[in-house]
């Protein structure tokens, strides 16, 4: 295992996973997860199918169905464990989901207004009203080229694969998320689809969050460069390094690195 | 027959009463004398009929009803619940009553009350024949009562702008036998809106029915909103005559009443129809919503597509019960049928049986029912963008009901029902 930072009361520090291990339905996912981001970087988690970097940004998200066996974690130095995910959602931690929920009737600009102004509310800033808040919203749009006309539009519902990626990440311009955690969101992309998420994603990168890019393949990191790659294999890191990693990944394939874990 | 005797016996009287002072026709009277004999005969349903199983109305049977009277107070329709009354022409009934001086119809608009109707030839050849009055005792009372109406005509080739809208406004303890006849001529276009809405939250009776016959090429938007009182009971029956090539698009959309009951026949009698039936029904405490539909499709290539919700929360009770049936010459008949049901409460219940029954192999029929609360993922969705859980489910809920409201197409309307279902949430959220 490679350490690359000390871990400690860090400012730069934003959220530190010690030793974690968790199951859903009684089975064992991951199984001794260290892993520290630090504000302003990006992380690339990679690893075969199965490996549990999915599970890994459930976890973080708080869906309910993930049970945390052991370790801990901490987002700012707090125990994240006990926020519910609403709470941590509201405290900065976004996740764009791989299959992103369809909600039928509940337009786009409605859900995400109320998302908007939910956050204001909790870190004291002023909400806005639907023309205000119309404005802001064209602005976000503009970073993943979405057409307006997709304001009005139920939540998801009838969009493409592409269109509900490039969703979750309008949704993530406006939430202004300190952890971004992208859950495999280059997958069913077609490359113009993959350019765009990806530039929009490179946009809202700044010193102050950090990016967890969860990706099976090194496809989308041509676009979204890390400045660590780590690889996950029966449920915990078994291998860690730069953006060079993810290259030699994508030569390799996974098995040199799922025998390291065994 | 004799348990149901005493209750025929009291509105025996009052029929008589009303027979002798209608100044109707010999023709019209002959209708009501054979409608009032088969409510004799047949009485009110009891739980022991297959149709009626689920719903109780005994105490509609046993009710102390008056009638309603011309001269009564007038209530103020221009706020309130009334507000979703906006634009388009406006029939009023009071306590079933027809006022005149409530009600505002443009010249070009062929819409007049029953008492206006009774020379006209057309009304004549469509009265009573589209829903038959022997179809159970709600039907035949409502028959034997009729007077209490609207004879609308789209003309052949005309297109009616803004919707009609037909109000029926219940306010005392009376019952109310509403009665709507639209007969929409070849290629004519309309859209009407039906209210059923309270004055007051006392206990009435409204027992209506709706006649529509469409010609061929005919289009109709049908919507019909029942935000009756809670102490109200409301019994609907509404059929549908399609003829060549017509399109009927119908909203039903229930939330209020004590116990309500719509039951509602779409008889495609020339191919090429198309129709759209759907609704919501929203109930809460212990109100009871019932909904039973019988699709014929009887002719080729002719689509029916029903989709009905429902949001249950309290001691609330909802029954769906939907036939459709593609009989063997039906053949490209494409017919659709859903139900689905969200419970809010454990106490809450729904008895939903959709009902396919086809005799020919070349049609594309699909049917289902859902009982159920919200999905997991939907809720961690709206969690995980912060939204608290009481907000997202509230959201959720409204979402559900808003599939259904949003086809509404008149803006106060749906605005109007947007912010009932958004109070009856208790939710903290913005009507688009």
């Amino acid at each position: 295992m490679v350490v690359f930072r000390a871990v400690g009361k860090d400012k730069t520090m934003l959220l530190e996973i010690k030793d974690l291990y968790v199951a859903i339905d009684g089975k064992k996912i991951l199984k001794g997860l260290n892993l520290n981001i630090g504000k302003g970087e990006v992380h690339a988690i990679m690893g075969p199918n199965g490996s549990g970097k999915s599970t890994l940004a459930k976890v973080l998200a708080g869906h309910p169905s993930y049970e945390v066996v052991k370790g801990e974690i901490l987002y700012e130095g707090k125990n994240l464990l006990d926020l519910e995910p609403d709470e941590r959602a509201r405290e900065g931690i976004f996740m764009a989901f791989q299959y992103p929920v369809e909600v039928p009737g509940v337009s786009n600009s409605q859900f995400l207004r109320l998302a908007y102004n939910e956050k204001m509310k909790h870190i004291g800033e002023e909400e806005l009203d639907p023309l205000e808040f119309n404005d802001l919203l064209k602005e976000k749009a503009k970073i993943v080229e979405m057409d307006p006309s997709f304001f009005k539009r139920s939540v998801n519902e009838g969009f493409s694969g592409g269109e509900k990626k490039r969703n979750e990440i309008l949704q993530m311009a406006v939430l202004d998320p300190k952890l971004a955690l992208l859950d495999e969101t280059d997958s069913g992309l077609d490359i113009d689809a993959l350019r765009i998420v990806a530039e929009g994603v490179n946009q809202l990168k700044n010193d102050q969050n950090g990016i967890v890019l969860v990706t099976h393949y090194q496809r989308l990191l041509n676009y979204i460069v890390p400045d660590f790659v780590h690889v996950l294999a029966h449920g915990k890191i078994v291998k860690e390094g730069g953006k060079e990693l993810a290259l030699e990944l994508e030569e390799k394939g996974y098995d040199w690195v799922r025998a390291a874990g065994q | 027959m004799s348990i149901k005797a005493g209750k025929e016996t009291i509105y025996k009287g009052e029929f008589e009463e009303s027979i002798g002072a209608s100044g109707q026709p010999q023709w019209l009277k002959d209708v009501r004398e054979q409608a009032f004999s088969d409510f004799t005969y047949k009485g009110f349903p009891t739980v022991r009929d297959e149709e009626w199983k689920y719903t109780n109305v005994s105490e509609i049977a046993s009710g102390e009803w008056r009638r309603g009277e011309a001269d009564s107070e007038i209530p103020d329709l221009s706020s309130g619940i009334f507000s979703e009354i906006e634009t388009g022409n406006r029939i009023v009934f009071v306590d079933g009553v027809y006022r005149a001086d409530l009600g505002s119809i443009s010249k070009d608009l062929d819409a007049k009350p029953f008492t206006a109707c009774y020379e006209d030839q057309t009304f004549r050849e469509k009265f009573a024949k589209v829903v038959d009055p022997a179809l159970n005792g709600f039907t035949a009372l409502n028959t034997a009562f009729t007077g209490e109406g609207v004879f609308i005509k789209a003309e052949k080739n005309t297109k009616i702008e803004g919707p009609i809208n037909i109000v029926f406004v219940g306010r005392g303890e009376t019952a109310n036998f509403p009665r709507v006849l639209f007969v929409g001529e070849t290629g004519s276009e309309a859209e009407i809106v039906e209210h059923y809405l309270r004055a007051e939250d006392s206990s009435y009776f409204t027992n209506s029915v709706v006649e529509i016959s469409l010609a061929d090429e005919a289009r109709l938007i049908h919507t019909r909103v029942q935000r009756e009182s809670g102490k109200a009971f409301h019994i609907v029956t509404s059929n549908a005559k399609l003829g060549r090539g017509s399109v009927y698009d119908a909203t039903n959309v229930s939330l209020g009443a004590k116990l309500s009951r719509h039951d509602l026949g779409l008889d495609f009698s020339a191919p090429g129809a198309e129709a759209w039936v759907d609704g919501l029904y929203l109930v809460d405490d212990s109100q009871h919503a019932d909904t039973h539909s019988r699709i014929d499709h009887r002719v080729p290539n002719c689509t029916s597509h029903q989709s009905y919700k429902g949001i249950l929360d309290g001691k609330s009770r909802a029954v769906f019960n939907g036939k459709v049936f593609v009989h063997k010459k039906a053949t490209g008949t494409d017919a659709f049928q859903s139900n689905k049901n969200l419970l809010l409460s454990n106490d809450a219940r729904v008895d939903t049986k959709p009902q396919l029954e086809i005799f020919n192999d070349d049609v594309k029929c699909a049917h289902g029912a859902t009982v159920g609360q919200l999905e997991d993922e939907e809720l961690f969705y709206l969690l995980s963008r912060g939204l608290n859980e009481d907000l997202a489910r509230n959201l959720l809920t409204y979402g559900f009901a808003e599939e259904i409201i949003e086809k509404i197409k008149v803006p106060s309307v749906k605005k109007a029902l947007d912010e009932a279902v958004l109070n009856r949430l208790h939710a903290r959220l913005d009507a688009e």
